[in-house]
């Protein structure tokens, strides 16, 4: 018997999508970075959109993430849309300056003269033994300079919806894909629906009374793994992807907290001075007596990420620890 | 280029092991892999070999390398030992970095490896930074940076080049040119054909070698190191090679050309070296295979060793995160 079933949408190939997209809707949009010309990335992320476009706006770099980083802001002030892509998240550490003190600071510093609209993406986050080099999540970094946007989607149609909003942004905007996602699918939109999820919504993506647990990237599917079990324990766990860091929907999130009265931040990100710490100090600052026991954060300890399996394992944030310490949370409190 | 020491029966022989020992390394690392033994991403040199073994062996014991995500000869030609390298690969406690770095951070500081680093184009500032110490303490030490044609165009080396001119460093800038970055060819990253032109425009010397070669890279860095014993300041020094794997092991190579998919076509540095040794060096057969089993002993042993520990245990994520 023949189904009729929707095509699914795998999470790199939401990127190639939203990115073709992009580019056929507007000229002006370029493609620039390591490999993402003809050999179509490395994870084919990029795959047709050389041979499609041509490769006046689909170019290879050389490796130098500075120098193509700044290029492209200068491009975007003068009437380009570049997307620019840097391999792996560790590697923005190379084109700091360009983001930090250009990207995000040019429109102010020049009087509001010129726009930005720079959309760099980049796999980064865990789960993959990638070592210390590979696997970070430096989202608290980025989300710190007022001037540049950051996304993190957790699944392909957000990657899809928020990746196709960033490029219409006049903004610099960071997306932070997750390399342990990559191969992870949902139903797609359909083919020919423009689908845009806008900047700065946070998506509840399992309502509950009990608990409000806020999750980040890849971290988002083991909290709803996490709620699903508590569920077996009569907890009721309300689970929320905040799918932008910077800024953030707060009012999304105070909502939700001021029915569970209660707030668990999970990332794959170290706690100090994180957006865990930015999430519970700005619950506290809106609502200080909302919370009827002590917010918790989960996350690594503050170390690097280790290489093997077993370590990066122990290392992460678990389904199970989310569970433990939801219940230790609501035990305390009765 | 002048003064190239010919290569004495001893050290031919040194050679001879050596490249079978980073060889054979790199088969039974890709082998592992296959087999699910290696967590993460390996990157081999297979086919480069004459790179890492010609020019570490051309350098003196007390000096440094530092070397990049495809790091398994450079670390092995300069000495480490392949158990607890294999070890790292496998992710266990005894490896060089407790299991924490894997493939890309393996690092034998007492042999002067410096680490195989993830960042691509940070081996040429660090390896001036060795440079500055050895100048600073005036202890005679050499440090050479190995890096690839993909990271010449990175802004570290290009920096690195520039003060270590200035300063006159006593460091030697190792390019293996393997035709390919990651997945894009050398025209991609590298719009002139000798990479080492470009040393004359930073102001000290530069050499394009054969790095299929062992006998070319070993008299390039030898002369090299001289220059540096004498107070000269860097050396470039190109080596055309060539990458038989992947970027990765598992990377499909769709990229390839059709010349470069042709292994007919390929110089094996191994066999080339074996056949100079018998005809130029008047070394035996036999004495070519006794060397060839200590490798192979060495390797099998480094195997056995790895496979054979258990998982590291959890408490050294957090050691070592400072002094
Ligand atoms: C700063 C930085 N940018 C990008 C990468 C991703 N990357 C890893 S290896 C590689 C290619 C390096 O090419 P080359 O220097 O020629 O060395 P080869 O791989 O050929 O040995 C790239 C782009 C990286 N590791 N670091």
């Amino acid at each position: 018997m023949k189904k009729n079933r929707q095509p699914a949408l795998k999470y790199y190939s939401a990127v190639t999508r939203a990115l073709s997209e992009e580019m056929r809707r507007d000229e002006n949009v370029i493609l620039i970075g390591e490999d993402v010309g003809p050999s179509g990335g490395i994870f084919a992320q990029t795959k047709g959109l050389h041979a499609e476009f041509g490769p006046s706006r689909v170019r290879d770099t050389p490796i130098a993430e500075a120098g193509f980083t700044s290029l492209a802001v200068g491009a975007a002030m003068t009437g380009l849309r570049p997307i620019v892509e840097v391999g792996f998240e560790d590697f923005l550490t190379a084109c700091m300056d360009p983001i930090v003190n250009q990207g995000a600071k040019l429109r102010y510093m020049l009087g509001g003269q010129v726009r930005v609209p720079v959309t760099l993406y980049t796999f980064g986050s865990g789960g993959l033994s990638a070592g210390p080099q590979h696997s970070q999540s430096l989202a608290a970094w980025f989300a710190h300079v007022p001037g540049v946007k950051v996304i993190q989607p957790s699944s392909a149609r957000d990657a899809l919806g928020l990746l196709k909003s960033s490029v219409r942004d006049d903004n610099f905007v960071i997306c932070l894909l997750c390399k342990s996602l990559i191969g992870s699918k949902e139903l797609a939109p359909s083919a020919t629906e423009d689908f845009l999820i806008p900047i700065g919504q946070a998506e509840v993506k399992k309502s509950g009374s009990d608990v409000t647990i806020i999750a980040l990237g890849a971290m988002v599917k083991r909290a709803l793994a996490a709620a699903d079990i508590l569920k077996t324990d009569g907890i009721d766990a309300e689970v929320i992807d905040p799918r932008t860091i910077s800024p953030l929907d707060m009012t999304t999130i105070l909502k939700s907290v001021s029915k569970t009265n209660t707030l668990i931040v999970v990332h794959e990100a170290m706690s100090p001075c994180g957006i865990g710490a930015e999430i519970v100090a700005r619950v506290c600052e809106t609502s200080p007596s909302v919370l009827r026991s002590a917010p918790v954060r989960i996350t690594p300890p503050f170390a690097p990420s280790p290489f093997a399996p077993n370590l990066e394992a122990d290392y992460l944030p678990s389904v199970e620890k989310i569970v433990m310490k939801a219940k230790l949370m609501l035990e305390d409190r009765r | 280029m002048s003064g190239s020491a010919k290569l004495c029966k001893h050290k031919a022989i040194e050679i001879h092991q050596k490249l079978w020992e980073v060889r054979l390394f790199e088969l039974r690392a890709a082998e592992l892999y296959r087999e699910g033994h290696l967590p993460g991403f390996i990157h081999l040199s297979l086919g480069q070999e004459a790179c890492a073994v010609g020019a570490c062996l051309a350098l003196e014991e007390k000096d440094f390398i530092t070397s990049t995500h495809r790091g398994h000869g450079h670390c092995l030609a300069k000495g480490a030992d392949p158990r607890f390298m294999m070890a790292e690969l496998a992710g266990k406690h005894e490896g060089y970095s407790k299991g924490r770095g894997g493939s890309m951070h393996i690092a034998d500081v007492s042999k002067g490896v410096l680490g195989a680093n993830g960042i691509v184009g940070q081996s040429a500032p660090l390896a001036c930074g060795a440079a500055l110490t050895a100048q600073v303490k005036n202890t005679g030490q050499a440090a050479l940076a190995f890096f690839g044609e993909g990271a010449s165009g990175s802004g570290p080396v290009h920096e690195a080049m520039n003060i270590a001119a200035i300063w006159k460093l006593p460091v030697i800038f190792f390019c293996e040119v393997n035709r390919y970055a990651e997945l894009s060819p050398y025209s991609v990253h590298v719009p002139i054909e000798r990479l080492s032109e470009r040393s004359k425009s930073y102001g000290f010397d530069g050499f394009t070698v054969d790095g299929s070669n062992v006998k070319a890279v070993y008299n390039a860095v030898s002369s090299a190191r001289q220059k540096i014993r004498s107070g000269g300041g860097p050396v470039l020094i190109e080596a055309k090679t060539h990458r038989w794997h992947g970027h990765y092991e598992g990377d499909p190579m769709h990229y390839l050309d059709d010349k470069d998919r042709d292994s007919s076509q390929r110089m094996d540095p191994v066999v080339m070296f074996e056949a100079a040794c018998a005809l130029e060096l008047g070394i035996n057969t036999e004495e070519l295979s006794k060397s060839k089993e200590n490798a192979i002993t060495l390797i099998d042993d480094a195997v056995s060793f790895a496979l054979g520990l258990g998982a590291a245990p959890t408490s050294v994520i957090s050691e070592d995160v400072y002094a």
